[in-house]
């Protein structure tokens, strides 16, 4: 191979703030990468502008989501400023990033554009700071979700992170030493040779056990508005100790897996509710769970996975339609459990439309109006058993 | 056929095409730095994209030997890595005298000859005059235990045999990792690779793939053929038919001396591009005007 040549010296620097820009967007943009950025850019004819964007790219980028970003990221930084938009004659790039307003600002100064330019997002909404306050644990327990107040719902937060139960395991492939269980050849035979080939003793190994995932795809329409909140507090909680995947639609399907991560449970509630544009809108159940069958069933629904549907069933959409993706969605999980926070309200029967063709593809038709309903389905979940379902 | 290292983009685009694998610049880009790099390259895209094709190529375009690791749900280091054949070693300590030195016996039994060499020790522990191109494939079906340990061999190119000893790779492989994102790849093991994401070809492409991969389809069968699965892939499916597909309908609808689609035609051989039957029915009854939307095209 050729002595590697050195990168131009001008660029390193520009590179360095690319590398930074591309961290504020929400990548990875590490030591590493962009070592291996200006690596990479020395075997690149940069006259040419594909190269170079696809070079940083492919050391830049790894995962899907991540190449929109990337992209916008590329035109901003690296495109030559077109006088007719700084003169305001044509409008700005549609393109834009995903950063803090503070961070968009700090960067459209240094790039020279205005921070519309920059970012999405509005500024952050004020979000009240909690108080603890006393309420008969048992009382909360039973209190409906839609008659309580802020503070309660603090309390219940509480509750919820603190519940006992965990998801069932279920058996994997992997295999495990142990001391009853099929004999493992393997050790035996290993064993036997260190005594000279007598099989003196068997060992045993089983599979290993770990535990299910959940799929959580919560209705937030106008109906379930009231419930809305807690249900966010719910799958935030849940989200802490088991390996979750979280949905909310109303008219549109939208993943928020990433944004329970965060740690503070306010920024949680106030990221989903930006970025989930249609919160409280009509629903159409069947469309979303229809969204959901085809863009993420193969991706999240591996491994014995759990699904849980949370909505009070009023739809605006096709009846048939939803029972056909039920249908869909039930063949393709462990289990199919769908929460409704109505059947908590006394002489409720599912008489909606939408409940009635859902019914026949659950397996479990539960209520989530409050915090016992909630530890109900936990034990739910907990005594799942370890062998998958066959339907 | 040249099989010196590319010496530019352009040389591996060329070399890809000649091997009538038609992809786009931005992968002949990411496969040259790789190996520029000496880095992983980790291909993700929808399933029957190209993404295996891509690193069998790739083998065939160094004239390397292509080494190719399946992944599954609890693979371990006994089906990746090495295996000591117990079986023969009990057989053979058997067979020893009474009187034979047990210890020599034993360095016997734990040398080389009875170990079983799967894929990983194969590609580190090679000889090769080229080093060879190791794909680990679908590795999203492996679990997160795998995964730990390839990040492990992907940083050192080596591995510890207790008995035998460290193997380390005297010219590491050239590592094709692919994903077909059924879940989410560490992003720790991302870090040490470069990244290539698949995605479905545009109209032309498509047509210059099924002319290079399925030859025996006439000129106008096989633009109609990419037209109907790019109607298809705007319909809402539950599975989208991939590169695979239109190749598998192409090469179906030639084995039956069409030269042209028609209704009924298309309406046979659906089979070849929807595996779910819930698609199935949604695109038959729509099959009169895709055929009419393909022939325009």
């Amino acid at each position: 191979m050729p002595e590697e040549a050195s990168l131009r010296p001008d660029l390193l620097p520009r590179l360095g703030a690319f590398a930074r820009l591309l961290h504020d967007a929400g990548l990875e943009a590490g030591p590493r990468r962009l070592t291996d950025a200006t690596r990479a850019l020395v075997h690149i004819d940069m006259k040419r502008e594909v190269d170079f964007r696809s070079a940083l790219r492919t050391v830049f980028v790894s995962r899907k989501e991540d190449i929109p970003t990337f992209e916008a990221a590329f035109d901003i930084f690296w495109a030559p400023p077109d006088p007719r938009i700084t003169a305001g004659v044509i409008p700005v790039r549609s393109r834009a990033l995903p950063m803090s307003p503070e961070r968009a600002k700090a960067w459209s100064s240094v790039l020279g554009l205005n921070a519309s330019q920059m970012n999405r997002e509005q500024n952050p909404r004020e979000v009240p700071t909690s108080s603890s306050g006393y309420s008969a644990e048992e009382l909360l327990r039973h209190k409906d979700f839609d008659e309580m107040t802020w503070l309660e719902t603090e309390q219940v937060r509480r509750l919820l992170e603190q519940a006992a139960w965990r998801v069932a395991e279920r058996r994997t492939r992997r295999m495990r030493p142990a001391r009853a269980g099929r004999i493992d050849l393997r050790r035996s035979a290993r064993h036997a040779i260190r005594s000279s080939g007598e099989l003196m003793k068997l060992f045993r190994r089983r599979p290993s056990m770990r535990r299910r995932p959940l799929v959580l795809i919560c209705d937030v329409s106008g109906s379930m508005e009231r419930y809305s909140r807690l249900l966010m507090i719910f799958a935030y909680a849940v989200a802490r100790r088991e390996d979750l995947e979280a949905f909310v639609f109303s008219t549109r399907l939208t993943r928020i897996t990433r944004l329970l991560r965060q740690r503070d449970v306010d920024k949680v509630l106030d990221s989903v509710t930006k970025g989930v544009h249609d919160f409280s809108g009509g629903t159409r159940i069947g469309t979303a769970l229809g969204d959901f069958n085809r863009k993420w069933a193969r991706r999240v629904l591996g491994h014995g996975a759990v699904v849980i549907i949370v909505s009070d069933g009023w739809d605006r959409g096709d009846p048939a339609q939803l029972a056909a993706e039920l249908d869909h969605l039930h063949r393709s999980s462990h289990r199919l459990i769908w929460l409704n926070p109505l059947i908590g309200s006394e002489g409720y029967e599912p008489l909606t439309r939408g409940m009635a063709a859902a019914l026949p593809y659950c397996d479990d038709f539960l209520a989530a109006h409050n915090v016992q309903a909630l530890d109900d389905l936990g034990r739910l979940l907990a005594g799942l058993g370890r062998r998958p379902a066959y339907k | 056929m040249n099989t010196a290292s590319p010496a530019t983009i352009d040389d591996v685009e060329a070399r890809l095409r000649e091997r009538r694998y038609i992809g786009d610049r931005a992968l002949a880009t990411s496969i040259y730095l790789a190996l520029k790099l000496e880095k992983p390259l980790f291909i993700e895209g929808e399933a029957g994209v190209g993404k295996t094709e891509a690193a069998k190529v790739m083998a065939d375009v160094l004239g390397a030997r292509l080494i190719r690791l399946q992944c599954y749900e609890g693979i371990d280091l006994a089906h990746a890595v090495y295996e000591w054949n117990y079986p023969r070693q009990l057989l053979h300590i058997r067979l020893l005298n009474e009187s034979e030195d047990r210890r020599l016996a034993e360095r016997e039994i734990f040398s080389p000859e009875f170990l079983l060499r799967r894929p990983l020790l194969d590609a580190i522990d090679n000889t090769d005059e080229t080093p060879p191109v190791l794909l680990i494939d679908e590795i999203d079906r492996s679990d997160e235990e795998f995964e730990a340990f390839l990040l492990e061999l992907l940083s050192d190119f080596q591995v510890s045999i207790p008995e035998i000893g460290t193997i380390k790779a005297k010219k590491p492989p050239f590592v094709v990792i692919t994903s077909n994102r059924t879940r989410e790849v560490h992003d720790a093991l991302k870090r040490r690779c470069l990244y290539h994401w698949i995605d479905y070809p545009d109209l032309e492409k498509e047509v210059e793939i099924v002319r290079a991969r399925a030859p025996e389809a006439a000129d106008g069968l096989a633009r109609e053929v990419a037209a109907l699965v790019q109607g298809l892939r705007g319909m809402d499916l539950y599975k989208v038919p991939g590169v695979a597909e239109t190749l598998d309908w192409a090469r179906s609808l030639a084995a039956l001396g069409a030269r042209s689609i028609d209704t009924s035609l298309v309406d046979a051989t659906l089979g070849a591009a929807l595996k779910y039957q819930e698609d199935l029915e949604k695109v038959r009854e729509k099959v009169p005007a895709l055929v009419e939307q393909a022939k325009r095209a």
